[in-house]
């Protein structure tokens, strides 16, 4: 089972060119480790606005590669930083997993 | 696909996660337009507050300063506020984008953007702002700045309003005779010399040219948009009218061209100023007794003998630097009582 969108994928792709999708796609990784990383510290913090920033950022960036399960997941933390909610659970390594899988076919269609 | 034709523009996308930056310009780039990024609202402000942007896609979500702010910021500004704002915002974040379009962005966009409505919508933006340009354009063509810029903002409709105001008239002396004895090119040419050269001492002095009737103009002053000081400003302009002639009369004589004379009068006081004709055609102008009297002694310059002439009220406007000489009380025609003028000597 295909974990994105692909009509959202394809055309993303065909409106912006395959070269640039792949900088679009390495950009996307890179920040999403970063913005995982920010998650993980703001908890610790208790920062729920720079919580919920990366949260939302995650959400929005898997939205543009229809990876619409990991923006679901992303969404519900985003939603939790603007309650003032810490109680994620495992919901991290969670969306940890989902993004690993989404990079894996990500890759694989780069 | 059908591709709109569309001018190349400059853009400015303003949004604090990279890979929306990159995606929209890149999008963008594609449809032809030149774009520039910012990553916060800070920066995205001070970025288009150059003035060399022709629309901005703003994103809600920011750091430092979210678009609400930097849209609340440029609509306060008004070079800014003619230029199209487009918000850019996630699916849910709909209720902040209603506020937005509400307080006066152009129009908005959901992310992930969808490349048809972007070019659809960023175009649609900018042509109608190329539509409101030239109707300010054309609009400051014929009417004025000032009237331009209250008929942009607040729609036409005919009536008027009491004001306490000053106004200007001003003519030729002797005009038919001139244009009489020249060709009709060369004195519509002179006219139009003349008309400049007096709108400029006018606008200089924050007064509006209201009308021009043959070689005569009427210009007000503190109306439409008031000023405390519209006597001091409409009898410096008169003086700046007079200047202005004989510089003009000196370059004329020196190419053996006519010179030209003219006669002002200046009154101030309560009069109704609006829009009046009809739906179809209609001037802003004034009326009342001020107005009148303005015009009385400007034909009352002739028998005085003095170029520059004002009732008392506009008199009592005035600081101590301009000279008057006292020209007595005169009965007006259709004037029931006396009206003391002055004849302004100068600064």
């Amino acid at each position: 089972m295909t974990l994105l969108d692909m009509n959202t994928f394809n055309e993303l792709k065909e409106s912006t060119g395959e070269d640039f999708i792949k900088e679009l796609i390495g950009t996307f990784f890179d920040d999403a480790v970063v913005q995982m990383n920010e998650m993980k510290i703001a908890i610790a913090a208790k920062d729920a606005e720079t919580f919920r920033r990366a949260a939302h950022s995650l959400k929005s960036n898997a939205n543009t590669f229809g990876a619409t399960e990991l923006a679901s997941l992303a969404r519900e933390l985003e939603m939790m930083g603007r309650e003032n909610n810490f109680e994620v659970g495992n919901r991290l390594e969670v969306l940890k997993e989902a993004f690993e899988s989404v990079k894996k076919e990500l890759s694989e269609l780069r | 696909m059908s591709q709109p034709s569309s001018e190349p523009a400059r853009l400015l996308v303003v949004d604090d996660n990279k890979v929306n930056r990159m995606a929209l310009s890149r999008h963008l780039e594609l449809q032809g337009h030149m774009v520039e990024t910012a990553e916060n609202g800070k920066e995205g402000l001070e970025k288009f507050s150059s003035g060399m942007f022709d629309l901005m896609l703003l994103d809600i979500e920011m750091p430092v300063m979210n678009g609400f702010e930097v849209l609340a910021a440029c609509l306060k500004d008004p070079e800014l506020r003619q230029i199209p704002i487009i918000m850019t915002s996630a699916m849910e974040e709909l209720d902040a984008v209603v506020k937005c379009v509400e307080l006066g962005a152009e129009d908005y966009l959901t992310k992930p953007i969808n490349p048809i409505l972007l070019r659809a919508r960023v175009n649609a933006s900018l042509e109608k702002k190329r539509l409101r340009d030239e109707q300010r354009k054309l609009f400051r063509t014929f009417a004025t700045k000032e009237v331009a810029e209250e008929l942009l903002r607040t729609g036409f409709s005919l009536g008027g309003k009491q004001v306490t105001a000053t106004v200007l008239f001003a003519d030729i002396r002797s005009f038919t005779s001139i244009a009489e004895n020249q060709d009709p090119v060369e004195t519509i040419d002179l006219l139009n010399r003349y008309f400049s050269m007096m709108f400029d001492a006018i606008t200089d002095n924050n007064g509006t040219v209201n009308q021009m009737m043959g070689d005569g103009l009427l210009a007000m002053f503190g109306a439409p948009i008031f000023f405390e000081d519209h006597r001091e400003k409409a009898v410096r302009a008169g003086l700046k009218m007079l200047e202005r002639l004989k510089e003009f009369n000196q370059e004329q004589c020196e190419q053996g061209k006519t010179q030209l004379h003219i006669g002002i009068g200046i009154a101030s006081g309560k009069m109704t100023v609006g829009y009046t004709g009809t739906q179809n055609r209609a001037i802003y102008t004034c009326i009342g007794d001020t107005v009148n009297l303005a015009d009385r002694i400007e034909e009352y310059t002739k028998e005085a003998l003095h170029p520059l002439i004002i009732d008392n009220y506009t008199r009592e406007g005035l600081p101590d630097d301009i000279k008057l000489d006292d020209l007595g009380r005169i009965i007006f025609k259709g004037k029931n009582q006396a009206v003391n003028v002055f004849a302004v000597r100068g600064e």
